[in-house]
Formats: C-alpha cells, sequence, structure tokens
C-alpha cells in the first residue's frame, strides 16, 4: 500500500484528497464512485483532525491499495485519544427540516457508500480501514 | 469554489462551482447569512457544484432552516445526478426543495 504522513489538519485535506484520487484514477474509478471515495476519505481525515488530538496535534498516516478484487483499501492511522466514529448512533434521516440536528451526517454518508468499515485500537492507536469496489469505468 | 449572487426583487440566486467541503462550506454559509435579509426566494444553482460532502450539507440544511424562519423558501436546482444521490442517502431529497 501507498503512505502519506501529514499532520491531522483540516489544511492538509486537499493533500490528502489527492494522494487518494491520484491512485483512483490510475484503477480506472468512474466519477460517482470517486466521489463516494471521496466523501468518505473527508469525513475520516476531518474527524482526526477535529477529534483525535485536540487541543494538540499529531500526524495521521494514511495508507491507499488495491485488493486482489478490485477494491481500493484505505487505511487512516493515528496516535491520538482512543475513539471509535463508527460507535455513533446513526442520525434519523426521516425527520423534517426543522427537527434535524445540523451536523452527525458524516460517519452515516461514509458507513453508506463504503462497502466495508472497520475499526481498531491497538498499540496506542487508532486504526481505520474501509474499502470500496470500484470495478473500472461502468461501475 | 466560485460564488456569484444574482438577484431579482426578493429573490436572490446564488450560484456555486466547485467543490463543497469540510474548507469551502464555511464561506457559502457566511455569503448566504450576510444575503438573505428581505429575500423571499432562495434559490441555490448546483449546476456547476462538483462535489458536496456533509459540510457542505450542514450548510443546505442551516440555510433551509434560516430561510423557513423567515418565512421564506429555498429551492436547490440544477443538480447533477451524483450530488442528487447523496441528498437521496441523507434524506435531504425530502426536506429540501430541489427541482
Amino acid at each position: 500500500m501507498k503512505k502519506l504522513t501529514v499532520e491531522a489538519n483540516i489544511d492538509n485535506l486537499d493533500q490528502v484528497t489527492d494522494f487518494i484520487t491520484r491512485e483512483l484514477e490510475d484503477a480506472d474509478c468512474s466519477v460517482k464512485v470517486q466521489m463516494q471515495i471521496e466523501l468518505a476519505v473527508e469525513e475520516i481525515f476531518v474527524n482526526i483532525a477535529h477529534y483525535a488530538y485536540n487541543p494538540g496535534t499529531g500526524n495521521a498516516d494514511v495508507f491507499v491499495g488495491m485488493t486482489d478484487d478490485g477494491s481500493v483499501c484505505i487505511r487512516f492511522i493515528d496516535s491520538g485519544v482512543p475513539y471509535n466514529p463508527l460507535a455513533k448512533p446513526d442520525p434519523d434521516v426521516t425527520l423534517s427540516a426543522n427537527e434535524r440536528a445540523v451536523g452527525g451526517l458524516g460517519i452515516f454518508m461514509t458507513k453508506k457508500v463504503m462497502d466495508n468499515i472497520s475499526y481498531e485500537y491497538r498499540d496506542g492507536q487508532n486504526i481505520l480501514t474501509m474499502e470500496k469496489k470500484i470495478g473500472g469505468k461502468a461501475g | 469554489m466560485k460564488i456569484t449572487k444574482k438577484t431579482n426583487g426578493s429573490e436572490l440566486t446564488i450560484a456555486v462551482e466547485g467543490r463543497l467541503d469540510t474548507l469551502t462550506a464555511p464561506d457559502l454559509d457566511k455569503e448566504i447569512k450576510a444575503s438573505i435579509d428581505g429575500v423571499k426566494a432562495l434559490y441555490l444553482d448546483f449546476a456547476d457544484l462538483e462535489y458536496i460532502s456533509s459540510a457542505g450539507l450542514r450548510t443546505l440544511l442551516s440555510a433551509q432552516k434560516a430561510m423557513s424562519s423567515r418565512g421564506g423558501s429555498m429551492t436547490v436546482k440544477n443538480c447533477a445526478d451524483d450530488i442528487m444521490e447523496i441528498f437521496e442517502i441523507t434524506g435531504f431529497l425530502d426536506i429540501l426543495t430541489v427541482e
């Protein structure tokens, strides 16, 4: 897998997105699927930037690679406070605009657009791994 | 992201071009809040919007709430299919007026 290490700061979001999209473009990923993967990458990276080291700073490692079955695998590792974003309850997406809280959608969208997503805390690190089949231009 | 505004009486159209993400959504948020006084109908033209993340959706939801509380309306128009799909996944098709 290819690796990028950046400071976990939202100002580095474009750098992380570019790192992932370069890999997707090489794999002939459709525009639609690319946008869905970018969404997931943004949500997870921004989450780390906001919560992992707050109020200090630290790094995030981003890995990307293709699996044998034509899925893209993306992994985020940080050494911040233990935090499992998948444990958050999903928002109620049937509520009206006035009843809706402004927020809480990011992780929900990530779960919806990716095929697999898993979290573990190991050796002082948050490790979040997600996969999505990208199936060429027709997908 | 590029924002273009056009006023026609009490109607305001804001065209958004490019990416609406964590980095750019706060700018649109500010632009909308600074522009909607006296506006009865707000149109968001997304013909050239390429990408929207949950940060962009938050901006849309707060704009919708702001317009409702003023007794006005908000309409999102000219969205690409990929953007529509994000609205569908998140239930935003039910809470926004999309043309």
